[in-house]
């Protein structure tokens, strides 16, 4: 066995903590695991990705391109930019909520959303897609989406592991005072992404 | 994470006494130790900078206790003072350097190679490639250390301090460390000398090869495989060739190489002697390369190399599996073979990508910086306006590098950690007519920003200095230093008074400026870049990272003319512009600073809904 996840996001929206929480359940579920995380500059609104590997040896934690089974995309934009590292028949989850950079440095593309879904949903109609973050607002703080995201993937049977690992993981990893949001969130996800409840693009 | 792994394997081997000065990526490791320094009985501190971390540790280490020092590259580079003399001196108990490369770079300004400095140095330097392997190598260098007597460098680079992964430990559950240790006992060995050097020379030189000796016998140096074409690599970049040549092994022979330096030449001899071509794969510096060509003509090998130095691979940057899949193929179609390796098939192709908007790092919604950077642009257009005099804006290392970042643009000079007064003060010497300005973060005027305000002092520079006191090590995570009266173990200690010291420097204007008003900001910058002769403001404020203000603005669509003055001024990443709209809004990530709403022409920006 070997599952390789990209997560890529903008700084600030909890890549890191989202991909050491699959990293621990997936250690709980008895794989190797090897990431690799943005820490450091990037992690001030800049683009981020971490790469978590899972399987029966360990290898460099960078995923060769085309070579990721899931792509968790916090945000349009990093979504895209990451595609590369997706293989040809490999799944997509995605927040459709998306993040202006700070500002239009000279010569950057303007920033089109709405483009890059209609590409997304184009280029791969299985794609699962939500706003996330309004989930994970609703739940109680739009912080929460990366936990949000992480309930789909397991209740959308995304993942090498059940949703109660990664539930076990969560009551370790996030702080008490934030854990019930965080719950409500993942849980939210999981009843949102329910064949029939769905409104959007999944088959 | 390969940081944690780090600390745990130091903990396991019975360090006493861990310091280090934050950097990315080696940050966590000493932070790791923290959480176990009361139970198992470890001194730990943040240092005020890399040299007095190391001179710690090496006190300690006279003492007959096991040291652990981290740091990032660069640090090395601040510690290279005391650590030069140390190799001629040695230790008595311990002395293990974590010193994090970062090839890329990601977050550094250099991408140096410590494998080399360990070889300049004459220092053992052992490189990991996965987080269990940082973690046994941790414990091997503390056995060496003690053992030979001499410092010993487990260099790691970003994808093992920043790899998270399962980690087999010796130990679960860390145990006491030894609470005493022999104790410093006076003797002329510790006291460095010309004499003293050149007795100790030769003996350094000795334990080199002892070391290259000891270092062919053991695991961390191992062949693989048995074909023809030779392939050496250390550090996760072995990690890289496993996958490369997956499905092809029966063609090449791997040679992982896990201690650097000094280079194993009795193991990398028995494996160059079955092999005709080697491929060399490294980041950085061409360090086995060079210890392999050198070998060769040593023993007159008939053996071609192929590496940086003949442009089969990138000599820059960090390494993947798809760079080294390209590199090999380039040798294999060298070499007339037939066999190639393959690139997996992405889904989408680069060159198929929309177009993608840039997303560079910037300062944060609300930090204290922008407003810093934003009132000094203001005061320089007033200084400009009234006396045609221009400014040169130089910054240091911290998050307000940022300052350099589209709109803002404040940030005309950066080189290494306390470099922006002592710049600045050259550049008063070469343009007279132009105002100098330097930034510095407080963590980083610890570090090294006083030597350069004793010298704009003790010569005369005309510079303003403007501090940025936000209370906190930002970058590297929030860790705290000597101006916020907390030990990194949480005891309570004397806070020092940055606004004092410049002022016991010398320094006859120095203003301490809260951030929350643009105006006293705009006024105070003024001020000090019309005073004649060294200058200060200590800015005071807060981090939004550590402090939650509850707070968010909000734009009223009503007053709002849709100038979009806020947006291109400011950057702010809580100011957002809806594509198709000329009206921006104020998103989630607003921490309520109140800067955007101090400059809007059409007072349209206020206080909104409190968040959750």
């Amino acid at each position: 066995m070997k599952y390789d996840i990209l997560i890529a996001g903008v700084g600030g929206q909890g890549v890191v903590l989202a991909s050491r929480m699959l990293a621990l359940a997936a250690m709980k579920a008895g794989f190797r695991v090897s990431t690799a995380e943005t820490i450091g500059m990037s992690q001030r609104e800049g683009s981020v990705s971490s790469h978590i590997r899972i399987g029966e040896e360990i290898s460099g934690s960078l995923i060769p391109a085309g070579q990721a089974d899931l792509l968790i995309g916090l945000e349009p934009a990093e979504t895209v930019r990451n595609l590369p590292f997706l293989k040809k028949a490999g799944k997509i989850l995605l927040n459709s909520h998306a993040i202006a950079p700070a500002s239009k440095p000279p010569g950057s593309p303007e920033y089109a959303p709405e483009a890059l879904l209609a590409f997304l949903k184009a280029r791969f109609p299985g794609m699962l897609c939500l706003d996330f973050t309004q989930l994970a607002e609703e739940a109680g703080t739009y912080r929460a989406a990366n936990v949000a995201m992480l309930g789909a993937a397991a209740g959308a049977g995304l993942l090498p592991f059940s949703k109660e690992t990664i539930l076990l993981v969560l009551e370790t990893e996030i702080p008490e005072k934030h854990r019930a949001v965080n719950r409500a969130a993942f849980e939210g996800a999981i009843e949102k992404i329910k064949p029939g409840t769905l409104t959007g693009n999944r088959r | 994470m390969g940081n944690e792994a780090i600390a745990l394997g130091a903990i396991e081997a019975g360090v006493q006494v861990v310091t280090g000065y934050p950097g990315t990526p080696s940050t966590e490791a000493l932070e790791t130790v923290v959480r176990y320094a009361d139970r198992c009985g470890i001194y730990t501190e943040w240092s005020s900078n890399e040299k007095v971390a190391l001179e710690t540790a090496v006190g300690a280490a006279y003492s007959g206790a096991k040291a652990l020092v981290t740091m990032k590259q660069v640090g090395l580079n601040v510690a290279s003072d005391p650590l030069m003399s140390l190799t001629y001196i040695g230790v008595k108990g311990a002395l293990v350097l974590l010193v994090a490369d970062d090839p890329g770079p990601h977050s550094s300004q250099t991408e140096q190679d410590t494998r080399v400095f360990g070889h300049f140095a004459n220092i053992p330097v052992l490189d990991p490639a996965n987080p269990q392997e940082a973690y046994e190598l941790t414990k091997l260098a503390f056995e060496l250390s003690h053992e030979f007597e001499v410092p010993v460098i487990l260099r790691t680079t970003t994808r093992v301090s920043h790899s998270c992964g399962d980690v087999e430990l010796a130990v679960t559950e860390p145990v006491p460390v030894e609470a005493s240790c022999e104790g410093f006992t006076k003797d002329r060995r510790w006291t460095i000398f010309p004499r003293l050097t050149a007795e100790r020379h030769p003996w350094l030189e000795n334990v080199q090869v002892q070391f290259s000796e000891r270092f062919s016998g053991l695991p961390y140096n191992s062949i693989l495989g048995s074909g023809k074409i030779g392939i050496i690599a250390s550090g996760v970049s072995a990690l890289y060739v496993k996958e490369a040549v997956k499905g092809f092994e029966g063609l090449f022979t791997l040679f992982r190489v896990g201690t650097v330096h000094p280079f194993p030449e009795q193991a990398a001899l028995s494996f160059l002697k079955g092999i005709e071509k080697l491929i060399v794969v490294e980041e950085l510096d061409p360090y086995l390369e060079e210890q392999a060509l050198q070998l060769i003509g040593k023993a007159h090998l008939p053996v071609d190399v192929y590496g940086k130095k003949n442009g089969f691979f990138p000599v820059s940057g960090e390494y993947n599996v798809d760079i080294v899949i390209d590199g090999v193929n380039k040798v294999l179609a060298k070499l007339g073979e037939p066999s190639r390796l393959s690139h997996a098939s992405p889904a989408v192709l680069r060159e198929e990508l929309p177009p993608l908007p840039v997303r560079a790092p910037t300062l944060c919604a609300g930090c204290m910086h922008r407003t810093v950077f934003y009132a000094f642009k203001q005061a320089a257009k007033q200084l400009k306006k009234d006396s045609q005099v221009e400014t040169i804006f130089s910054g240091d290392i911290g998050c307000y590098t940022l300052g350099n970042a589209f709109p803002l643009n404040m940030v005309e000079t950066c080189l290494c950690m306390g470099a922006g007064m002592s710049i600045a003060g050259g550049l008063s010497r070469t343009n007279p007519e132009v105002k100098q300005v330097a930034f510095i973060g407080d963590s980083t005027f610890f570090h090294s920003g006083i030597p350069a305000v004793v010298n704009a002092v003790y010569n005369g520079a005309d510079v303003t200095l403007a501090v940025l006191d936000n209370r906190t090590t930002a970058m590297t995570g929030h860790q705290p230093h000597p101006g916020i009266g907390v030990t990194v173990l949480g005891n309570p200690s004397k806070a020092i008074d940055i606004a004092g010291v410049i002022r016991s420097c010398g320094v006859d204007f120095v203003r301490t400026v809260e951030t929350v008003s643009l105006e006293g900001c705009i006024e105070a910058a003024k001020e000090a870049m019309e005073f004649k002769g060294p200058s200060a403001i200590v800015f005071k404020g807060k981090c939004v990272g550590i402090t939650k203000s509850g707070i968010k603005l909000t734009i009223d669509p009503e007053s709002c003319t849709g100038c979009g003055f806020c947006v291109k001024q400011l950057g702010c990443p809580a100011i957002f512009l809806p594509p198709g709209e000329d009206k921006p809004v104020i998103q989630d990530s607003c921490s309520g600073c109140g800067l955007c709403a101090q400059i809007c022409p059409s007072g349209a920006i206020s206080e909104g809904r409190v968040k959750r």
